[in-house]
């Protein structure tokens, strides 16, 4: 197979590209397209894995590509290529046409060429020589994986760091034309401890968006001693009972029960399907009281924020939730042709092979007025889930989730550690369960893979209490 | 450029940067699918991609590696200069060779490459299909995730010690997932998945009515008692869970202590000496086969578990040289080589006497839950900790009924598991990850809300 060796009229970052990209989109739309979108890409990545006290794998990566999408009333198609040059991506738009079976070129929109550049990376392009260079993050992380050797319990240490750098640009037959340069580091630690049929595992991971020092500032210590402590904490800990209860889920990474199971249900994409029970409930109390819940893109550094979407607008703050009540949908351009519902700055994908789809971005559940304690003292007999792990969300609602570590509730006082519990539930039940927030809310980074590929998010609540929920166990 | 060319090319700029030590790992594809929403298409997709990976080797013998996508002259040039600069950083600890058999010849099976049969004709089969599956009963109302995709791809892997090796084939996939829904009940999915070299080798039929009879079956639901059951794991669930801990067998994960295994756990009994469980990468019925891993090691046949004991850790380079045997063809290609399994294929061995032969899926009279589908492994295994617990898709068979089990769990450990085996079926089956027949477990713990 051929990768193309023209040369001529070919994208080039940090320049002008506005007369190239506007003669892709006027042929596209000359050939009967009602829309067109190109997005394109160039990246430069890095990562670094310490295990015990080595580092054993730096893996740098870069590379460039464009996704160009077409609309022909609500179908579209996608095409997505390396080739860079007008000639590749005039082939792509042709493709895409193609594949749409666009005949009647008659009845043509017009394009009235591209509006002023929106450049978001203007204050960006110096990111790239500030972010830590191999040797710093590889000398922090051997710091930070022995600091996680506290006893001989502990028998796999690792720490891991990556760096995306995304430099992108997006044109539009509406005549959005807008570029940005992105930046996410993340930072995680792992151990796994053991003691003769004893096993425990920890982790915490951290990200920032757009934070070129964020890893220097980063506390491995308190990491390390929180992931220590975790692991220790879970080592000997007893199988919990299966039944139903009520929980106390932790504030942070706590937040992925509502990403997972009520948010993902708020995308249009799942409207679009009509897999959704809230489709028709725009108004209507879907959710306890107690509960306000928000998706947002623009809180300074956080893993899930942008300056502009990969459609081009610049992304707002959606309450979707108000006192219990459901306000909005979360919305990108299909979303908005198919459903009706407006574009909230939230279409997204993993890089430039992926057309872009609703997605959320900074989701959390507003604070509410009780403290943790006050939360755990209205139980007698329940669960405190203090670190959650991954879960899932089934194509009808259900969704469950791994507790990583957990501790039961014996009269309002926090009791014995617990293992294996998985939160089972269907969020339509579940929401209307959620009848304390605590006033401690904060955010945590984290990786969403749906229909248009992994993306950075965070999720967020403050300690809740749902009063009665399904535990799996043994 | 082809691969000879970039071959070539890797070879020239590696000599001008004074690197004498390197290999790349190459894929080149095209990709085209459609989805479908109520007899409308939805959304056409078509993806050109190349991906380049090189590693290469500094005076210290170190090595440092590269990913791109710029498969262009200046990109392999910058490929090569930061693999360089990465090698800076590689790991003293452990080092990476060449495979000692990345030129040893392969046996090479009939090439069953299929041409393009392009997209419109993809749209109008899975049309087709999607409408014969709302068609086929009155509570399915949609078919919400479906897909057709024909894939063509190239895969090369080359040294500087004059290893080459390529190879190209098609591969073709179809899903669809239906949603019933019945007045007064919850919706209910479930879905079917079929592949084939070429969409002309895809039984559409039959995936439309294994969706069909899937998604029907479970409109009759309850919720189950917690408790401990007999159970019997579909063939696909069987090798989901077995793949889930498959780092029991691996030598990476074992070096990295994150596997159950030891380096002494050959020879352990593990299981039933009535199980036996191979690797099979090359096997026929595999689609996805590919004849020689990331670091150009031949792919093969490997018993991994002989009569209940561990028989063979799969292996990269490296941890066959640590391990002293040879590198077994599941290699990746990265700054550090991961390791894993191909295609699974269980079966029952001759030690089989005390399996209880009376417990077969189709005729067995008694109480027992069908784990047809387990779901969100990522989220319900610890395969460092040898614990799972699954949500499932499955039935409860009692008194001569079977009633679908709304929303529940599976949970228990994989070496209680594999020890509690009462019995194999004599029938394999084929899968999308690998062969099994249906094996029954006592004594799993089922979590529900009845």
């Amino acid at each position: 197979m051929l990768s193309s060796q023209i040369k001529s009229n070919e994208i080039v970052f940090g320049s002008c590209n506005k007369d190239l990209l506007e003669k892709i989109i006027s042929y596209g739309i000359g050939l009967g397209a009602d829309f067109i979108e190109i997005f394109i890409e160039n990246t430069d990545n890095s990562s670094v894995l310490a295990e015990e006290d080595f580092i054993t794998s730096v893996n740098p990566s870069f590379g460039r590509g464009a996704g160009i999408r077409i609309f022909k009333e609500k179908k579209d198609g996608f095409v997505s290529t390396n080739d860079l040059t007008k000639h590749g991506l005039m082939r792509s738009v042709s493709q895409a046409v193609e594949m749409l079976d666009i005949t009647d070129n008659k009845k043509r929109d017009v394009f009235n060429g591209l509006n002023k550049h929106r450049d978001y990376s203007l204050s960006k392009k110096k990111w790239i020589n500030e972010v830590p260079s191999i040797h710093e993050i590889s000398e922090k992380l051997l710091v930070s994986t022995k600091s996680l050797k506290k006893n001989n319990k502990i028998i796999t240490r690792k720490g891991s760091y990556s760096r995306n750098l995304q430099e992108v640009i997006i044109a539009s037959s509406d005549g959005t034309y807008a570029s940005d340069i992105r930046l996410h580091q993340t930072v995680g630690l792992n151990v796994i401890a053991s003691d003769a049929q004893y096993r425990s595992s920890g982790s915490r991971r951290f990200g920032s968006s757009g934070m070129p020092n964020e890893f220097r500032l980063w506390d491995h210590e308190k990491a390390a001693n929180d992931v220590f402590e975790s692991s220790m904490n879970m080592l000997y800990a007893d199988y919990v009972d299966a039944g139903q209860m009520p929980v106390v889920l932790a504030n942070k990474f706590g937040g992925v029960i509502f990403h997972e199971a009520c948010g993902h249900l708020l995308e249009t994409t799942q409207i679009e399907r009509g897999t959704t029970p809230f489709e028709n409930k725009l108004n209507e109390k879907i959710a306890h009281e107690s509960v306000t819940a928000i998706d947002e893109g623009i809180s300074e550094g956080h893993f899930g924020s942008l300056s502009v979407d990969d459609e081009g607008m610049e992304p707002e703050k959606s309450v979707l939730i108000k006192d219990g009540i459901l306000k909005k949908f979360i919305s990108d351009r299909a979303g908005e042709l198919r459903t009706g519902h407006k574009r909230t700055g939230s279409g997204r994908r993993q890089n430039y092979s992926f057309a872009a789809a609703s997605r959320m971005r900074n989701t959390y559940i507003a604070k509410g007025e009780y403290s943790k304690e006050d939360l755990i003292n209205s139980i007698s007999d329940g669960l405190y889930c203090k670190s959650m792990g991954g879960g899932s969300v089934g194509a009808t609602g259900q969704f469950n989730f791994a507790v990583e570590e957990g501790y039961l509730i014996k009269n309002g006082k926090l009791t014995n550690p617990v293992k294996g519990a998985t939160l089972i539930g269907e969020a339509k039940e579940v929401m209307p369960k959620i009848s304390m927030c605590g006033n401690d809310l904060e955010l945590a980074p984290g990786f969403c893979g749906s229909i248009s590929g992994s993306v950075n998010v965070t999720v967020g609540q403050p300690h809740i209490k749902v009063d009665s929920i399904t535990v799996g166990g043994r | 450029m082809n691969s000879r060319e970039i071959t070539t090319q890797i070879s020239e700029a590696a000599d001008s940067l004074n690197l004498r030590k390197w290999d790349y790992g190459a894929s080149f594809s095209n990709d085209y699918s459609v989805q479908v929403d109520k007899g409308e298409a939805k959304q056409l997709k078509a993806s050109q991609k190349q991906i380049l990976t090189i590693r290469v080797w500094n005076q210290s013998n170190l090595v440092g590696i590269t990913t791109t996508s710029n498969i262009s002259e200046s990109g392999i040039k910058k490929a090569l200069r930061q693999a360089n600069i990465a090698s800076d950083f590689g790991n003293k600890n452990e080092s990476t060779e060449f495979s000692p058999l990345a030129k040893d010849p392969i046996k090479l099976k009939e090439v069953k490459k299929r041409s393009p049969v392009g997209i419109k004709k993809l749209l109008t089969l899975l049309r087709e299909a999607e409408m014969k599956l709302i068609e086929s009963h009155e509570s399915i109302k949609s078919v919400p995730y479906n897909g057709l995709s024909e894939s063509f791809f190239e895969r090369v892997y080359a040294n500087s010690d004059g290893a080459f090796r390529s190879f190209s084939k098609s591969q073709a996939a179809l899903y669809l997932y239906a949603r019933a829904e019945e007045k007064n009940n919850k919706p209910r999915s479930s879905g079917s998945v079929k592949l084939g070299y070429g969409v002309d080798d895809i039984d559409i039929e039959s995936c439309i009515k294994e969706a069909s009879n899937k998604t029907i079956s479970h409109l009759n639901y309850s919720s189950i008692k917690t408790d401990k059951y007999l159970i019997c794991f579909s063939p696909e669930s069987f090798l989901t869970i077995i793949n889930a801990f498959s780092s029991m067998f691996n030598a990476r994960s074992i070096l990295d202590g994150v596997s159950l295994s030891n380096k002494n756990s050959i020879g352990e009994q593990l299981s039933t000496k009535a199980l036996n469980i191979y690797d099979d990468g090359l096997h026929e019925k595999n689609i996805s086969s590919s004849p020689f891993d990331g670091e150009g090691t031949p792919t093969k046949r490997i018993c991994l578990i002989n009569r209940g004991r561990i028989e063979n850790f799969i292996h990269s380079e490296s941890t066959a040289r640590i391990f002293k045997t040879i590198p077994t063809g599941h290699a990746g290609l990265g700054s550090k080589v991961s390791v894993s399994p191909d295609w699974i294929v269980v079966e029952k061995s001759e030690e089989n006497i005390d399996l209880k032969t009376s417990l077969d899926h189709s005729t067995y009279e008694g109480e027992f839950v069908y784990i047809e589908e387990l779901n969100a492994i990522h989220a319900g295994v610890r395969a460092s900790q040898g614990s799972f617990s699954l949500p499932f898709d499955g039935w409860l068979y009692k008194n001569g009924k079977k009633i679908s089990i709304e929303s529940a769990t599976v949970a228990g450990d994989i070496k209680y598991l594999l020890k509690n085996i009462v019995n194999i079926e004599s029938s394999q089956e084929v899968t999308t990850s690998g062969i099994s027949p249906h094996i029954w477990v006592d004594e799993l713990s089922i979590t529900g809300d009845a």
